[in-house]
């Protein structure tokens, strides 16, 4: 069995949550914070992925990215990036569909801790990024942890959008999924069942021990 | 001496309420703030504390301007400085006794009067989901005098207490209280219990 897709996969997905981490956390924190139209239908665009089929996302990443025109040709042409067919375009196009399971369960974290937490952190003179840090944070920490995983696993499985925009180089973007795809269409079986077990079980692990770790803390990471 | 003249209007269980408060304590006085439920007595607390705004209102404290809504000055919490006991005592969850109070102040000798005074000496490393409901919100307390505020606010803060502890407390905290020469206004429900030490009492009812 050829390991590159799987190793591919585990890159993907770790850069993914590290990623949507750094992003995740603060923009989770200031959709928490109110709920404006604005923030309303931003949260919307984020939550699109949970219900948009992958290959209508793929497609518009597919447009909006190619070296031809557009968006696509002025960072082709200036920074010599290209998102499609490329690696980069694979991270690019797995933190906007990941996004949701990062954001969702640390939002609801966020929007479930008493009020009166942060407000007597304030009257103790603590600014609002030291009390996000030192009060909110590790009072949430099992929600990030689960969103973390939930993302990870998430991106882990990812076929449709990963195809529209990166096709199936191997080495580059030919992930654990489109391997499985690959190899059924070669009608080479073993392999296909080789990728699938694994991901299947890797999966399984991997939610499971989230649910370990945090049966006692918080509700399902669906709920 | 603290001056306040607040107008907010309010939602509650009865209706549209006018919350109309007109405070004036000289330093280290101690005033009890009762009514019925609903009426606007922990409102009053926090726009004090700069927490909740409010239409109208002027706040000053030893003749500095926290709040003037007509000349748009409103002092943030941090800046106010004033100690506040929440109602339902908003302890950190992932802290112990003794590092609420380390959030608060770095000054270790004060940390250690205030765990003897709350009596939580013994239990300072334990989170507040080991304490009970009298020991957690005496933490509340000690937390919010930590910083040495010289306006204390107080949310119902005896309500878990039984008798005896809340008699020893309130003696011992009137002691600090004079020390520090501190103001402190506190909500009850129960005005009867602080008519020893109240210098002043406040009705608010809905208007």
């Amino acid at each position: 069995m050829d390991w590159s897709p799987i190793w591919l996969s585990i890159k993907l997905a770790t850069t993914t949550t590290l990623l949507l981490l750094l992003i995740g956390l603060p923009l989770a924190y200031w959709l928490s914070k109110g709920r404006s139209l604005f923030r309303v239908i931003l949260e919307s665009f984020i939550t699109m992925p949970l219900v948009l089929p992958p290959s209508v996302l793929g497609f518009y990443l597919l447009l909006a990215f190619s070296p031809q025109h557009g968006i696509g040709k002025w960072l082709h042409h200036t920074f010599n990036i290209q998102f499609v067919f490329s690696f980069q375009g694979l991270v690019l196009s797995s933190v906007i569909y990941s996004m949701p399971f990062m954001i969702g369960p640390i939002k609801s974290a966020f929007q479930q801790i008493p009020a009166s937490l942060a407000q007597a952190s304030y009257t103790l003179g603590k600014s609002e990024r030291e009390t996000v840090l030192k009060i909110l944070l590790p009072n949430i920490k099992s929600s990030v942890l689960t969103a973390m995983v939930m993302t990870f696993a998430h991106t882990m499985g990812e076929f449709g959008v990963v195809l529209m925009i990166g096709g199936n180089i191997p080495g580059v973007t030919k992930v654990a999924s489109i391997a499985i795809y690959d190899a059924v269409e070669g009608m080479d079986y073993h392999s296909a069942n080789s990728y699938s077990l694994f991901l299947f079980v890797f999966t399984f692990v991997i939610v499971t021990v989230v649910f370990v770790l945090n049966r006692n803390r918080t509700k399902s990471p669906l709920e | 001496m603290i001056t306040a003249n607040i107008h907010k209007k309010l939602r509650s269980g009865y209706g549209q309420v006018d919350l109309r408060v007109k405070l004036q304590a000289p330093t280290g006085s101690i005033v009890v703030i009762h009514g019925p439920s609903g009426a606007g007595k922990s409102t009053f607390l926090k726009i004090l504390a700069g927490l909740m705004p409010t239409e109208e209102g002027k706040i000053a404290v030893n003749n500095r301007i926290w709040l003037d809504t007509s000349a748009g000055i409103s002092l943030s919490a941090q800046k106010r400085r004033l100690g506040f006991v929440f109602q339902h005592y908003a302890l950190f969850p992932n802290m112990t006794v003794r590092q609420h109070l380390e959030y608060a102040t770095n000054d270790t000798q004060w940390i250690n009067q205030l765990l003897k005074i709350g009596c939580l000496d013994g239990l300072a490393d334990r989170k507040p989901e080991y304490l009970s409901g009298g020991q957690q919100q005496r933490l509340a307390i000690l937390r919010a005098m930590a910083i040495k505020p010289a306006l204390l606010l107080m949310d119902e803060p005896f309500s878990a207490l039984d008798q005896k502890t809340k008699a020893g407390l309130i003696a011992d905290l009137k002691s600090i209280w004079d020390a520090l020469q501190m103001t402190v206004i506190i909500v009850s429900h129960n005005p009867q219990e602080l008519e020893d030490i109240a210098t002043q009492e406040i009705y608010i009812e809905a208007q």
